[in-house]
């Protein structure tokens, strides 16, 4: 997939990106322009004020939702123009997401959870083909994050910040290119939140995964290689 | 995969959803049950129909019938050529039965048909429904010397079949004892009569025996039939049904209703080892049914009837016989067995003066025809009504002669059919709506999904999937249900009549002593297949519904 004389690329870019909602009687326009990109193995911040727009951003590079204007790049790739079963294929294998609110599944026990983008990728058949090797995958990625006592609990039987790593690892299980967190420590208190952004630097350090993070907190972009930050539609670089 | 779990899961969570199933497990029950109610009756009565009428009736516009039905058979079967399998003579003519029982003559209205015992059980199912076993494999207008079967042979070793005790002795054995009862009680009389005037005293005392000795009912005789009928009905073993109408006969046989019709040739008939002509009557001409499902008779083989019918002539004479009962008829369609009565046709022809006396050629008023199994029944109709002049003869299939009561049954059938299937219908209405419900809060789920690369698709099959589930779920445990209640019906109909005190299912009314069922899998497969259809389709809009959500509004959703 990865081209290799584009290595240098830019592994994500978003270009010239508009978003605008419509409401009450006119139109809201969020983003307005804005470019961007995550080098590969990049660890990009993403600031702003609360209704600055990043949440909306973050969705448009997830393939979530679709830009009035503008183009999102995955490899050098516009992907924003996709057929939706191609959209829905990459979100499942390409790009991992971690949310403020976690997101679990709660019929799901935490292992299930985890399970899930390799649920949605294979067929019947083809799961239990690899179930063996989702289980060992998942496990070890629950494991890495300390949840081994966890596996089966389910989400409401877990504290914020095990269902945070639960839905990291949930993140990763598909190994991904490029991790979206919105707002991952939002919910959390310091300590946890710390917690959750050292495993989030180490995957970065250590894994080489790219990663674009969401967040108002300063001190918590100063953690990541680049800070950008949205001022009423547009980056404002620092 | 995750289609199958998520549906898993959805269903062992949220058990309220069942809920909304169990009208469509009731619905399919009910649909069930009464479809098999309904066919059993159906073919229980079509089976009737069918077994008392031949495939094919050939007949004459005319009560006189048409002469030589030799040679119309032999035209019948140039006309409909290798489907016929067999044909018989009738004839058949409205008629009077008078016979006697408990001092009173009784008359009833039949049509009499004649018919010939050697062909006509091969037409029809006529000689199953004889209570003589010999009989049923080849009729004889001969009494028998006993033998009749005191438990119906169309029952099937149905154990809750009231037995008939009073056919045990029925045959000649009935007939000698009741000519030497009569004897004895002419003796009786006799010796009455001579030590009354011995006394002085006169004849018109007006004492109870004397009084049964007119023809006419009198007072006295009256206050014996009562009590006797008081012993009937108090009676409740059914050994003693018999008995009470036994005893009851003496007094009242001194009307005798053979006594005119002695046996033309002059000479005296002896009554204990001759008979005259035999019949066969309808069960429900001979007897009745009371409340606890016994039957009662009034008359049995071996006695003597009289019967008045027009002769041929015109204008017509009334003309009546003496004729012995040998056996009872019962096809269980009370229309029939309360209205027909068999007589050998050569004997009708002759009563009724129907044979030319120069050829010697009978008349018949119609042929009665088997067809080959597999044969087309309309066609064959159709082809005889083309081959013999219209104006003369008409020709019409069992299924024409019942058109109306069959049609009947299908429309009633049909009515019921789509009236219960509202009732799945609106328990679909109710998956519609609790679905949506489940969308609802699911939405957020969705969105997750959706986030996770789950397709439209995928998402729409979870509902679709869910609501299969249900339906099949629901439309399975209606199913078992079903045929619980189906199989068991007469169980639990017993069980409703211990319990209520009423009777659900009277067979006095219906003449059977079970509920008839069948249970038609092409039935059960369309209701099964439309239940799961409703359920699934309840499904649909949800199921669009969910697949539409944006995802990042589901997100947002809380
Ligand atoms: N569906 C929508 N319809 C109308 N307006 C919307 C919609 N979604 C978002 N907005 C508006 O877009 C703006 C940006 O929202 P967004 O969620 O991206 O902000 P954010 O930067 O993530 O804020 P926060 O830091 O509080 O999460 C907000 O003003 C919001 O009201
Ligand atoms: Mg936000």
């Amino acid at each position: 997939m990865i081209d290799t004389s584009r290595m240098e690329a830019p592994l994500l870019e978003v270009r010239g990106i508009h978003k605008a909602y419509r409401s009450g009687g006119g139109m809201l326009e969020v983003l307005r322009g804005v470019d961007f990109e995550c080098p590969p193995s990049g660890f990009v911040a993403v600031i702003g004020q609360s209704g600055s727009g990043k949440s909306t951003l973050l969705h448009l590079m997830g393939l979530l939702d679709s830009p009035d204007g503008g183009e999102v790049l995955l490899g050098g790739e516009r992907i924003d123009n996709l057929p939706a079963s191609r959209r829905d294929r990459l979100r499942n294998t390409d790009i991992g997401m971690v949310f403020q609110a976690y997101h679990l599944l709660p019929e799901l026990n935490a292992l299930e959870n985890v399970l899930a983008p390799l649920l949605v990728r294979h067929g019947v058949g083809a799961w239990f083909r690899h179930r063996k090797e989702a289980r060992r995958r998942a496990e070890e990625l629950l494991c890495r994050f300390g949840l081994s006592a966890r596996l089966h609990h389910k989400p409401r039987q877990l504290s914020g910040g095990e269902m945070q790593r639960v839905a990291i690892a949930r993140a990763l299980v598909a190994r991904p290119r490029l991790l979206l967190a919105d707002e991952p420590t939002g919910n959390l208190d310091e300590a946890s939140g710390a917690g959750i952004l050292d495993a989030l630097c180490e995957l970065n350090r250590d894994d080489g995964l790219s990663i674009v993070l969401v967040t108002h907190d300063q001190s918590i972009a100063r953690r990541a290689d680049r800070i950008v930050r949205l001022v009423s539609g547009r980056v404002e670089g620092l | 995969m995750y289609t199958l779990l998520l549906c898993w899961r959805y269903l062992r969570t949220r058990w309220i959803a069942l809920a909304s199933v169990i009208s469509v497990t009731l619905g399919v029950a009910t649909m069930i049950v009464v479809n098999a109610v309904m066919a059993g009756f159906a073919h229980e009565m079509q089976s009737r129909i069918h077994g008392i009428l031949s495939d094919l009736v050939f007949e004459s516009h005319s009560l006189s019938g048409f002469q030589d039905p030799d040679w119309h058979m032999e035209e019948i079967r140039r006309a409909a050529g290798d489907d016929v399998e067999g044909m018989t003579p009738t004839v058949a003519v409205p008629a009077m039965l008078n016979f006697h029982v408990r001092g009173q003559w009784v008359t009833r209205q039949v049509m009499l048909i004649g018919i010939d015992e050697k062909t006509h059980a091969a037409v029809s199912d006529f000689g199953r429904y004889l209570q003589h076993p010999d009989n049923r494999s080849q009729l004889s207008f001969d009494l028998r010397e006993g033998g009749y079967d005191t438990i119906d042979s169309q029952t099937k070793g149905e154990t809750q079949v009231a037995t008939r005790p009073a056919l045990e002795g029925a045959g000649w054995p009935h007939r000698r004892m009741r000519v030497e009862r009569e004897r004895l009680w002419r003796e009786r009389q006799a010796q009455e009569r001579g030590t009354e005037q011995a006394g002085g005293g006169s004849g018109d005392g007006g004492s109870q025996s004397s009084g049964a000795d007119s023809s006419g009912p009198v007072r006295p005789v009256d206050h014996q039939v009562d009590a006797v009928l008081a012993a009937t009905n108090n009676a409740p073993a059914p050994e003693e049904a018999l008995a009470p109408t036994a005893e009851a006969h003496p007094p009242t046989a001194p009307v005798d209703p053979f006594k005119a019709a002695k046996p033309e040739e002059g000479r005296t008939m002896d009554m204990a080892k001759e008979q005259f002509t035999g019949i066969v009557p309808g069960i429900g001409l001979a007897s009745f049914r009371d409340a606890s499902g016994v039957d009662r008779f009034l008359v049995l083989p071996g006695d003597d009837v009289k019967i008045t019918f027009p002769t041929a002539a015109t204008p017509p004479k009334a003309v009546t016989d003496t004729f012995t009962i040998v056996d009872f008829y019962e096809s269980k369609m009370s229309e029939y067995d309360s209205n027909f009565v068999f007589v050998p046709i050569g004997q009708l022809e002759r009563m009724r003066g129907m044979i030319d006396p120069q050829t010697g050629v009978g008349s018949v008023n119609s042929i009665q025809i088997r067809l080959r199994p597999g044969a087309d029944l309309d066609a064959v109709r159709d082809r005889l009504r083309s081959a013999f002049p219209p104006d003369m003869y008409a020709v019409s299939s069992w299924k024409d002669k019942q058109g109306p009561l069959l049609s009947a049954v299908d429309m009633e059938m049909a009515v019921l059919n789509i009236l219960l299937f509202m009732i799945v219908a609106v328990a679909g209405f109710g998956i519609l709506a609790i679905f949506f419900m489940i969308v609802v809060e699911k939405t957020r789920d969705i969105g997750i999904l959706k986030s996770l690369g789950a397709s439209s698709a995928g998402i729409a099959g979870i509902f679709l999937g869910y609501g299969l589930f249900l339906g099949l779920l629901g439309a399975g445990a209606g199913l078992a249900l079903g045929l619980g209640i189906t199989w068991n019906i007469n169980r639990i109909r017993v069980l409703v009549e211990w319990c209520t005190g009423e009777r659900v299912f009277d067979p006095s009314i219906y003449y059977f002593f079970r509920i008839p069922t069948i249970v038609d899998p092409a039935t059960i497969a369309w209701i099964i297949a439309g239940a799961v259809g409703i359920a699934v389709a309840a499904s649909v809009l949800p199921a669009l519904r969910a697949a539409r959500l944006h995802p990042v509004e589901a997100l947002r959703h809380d």
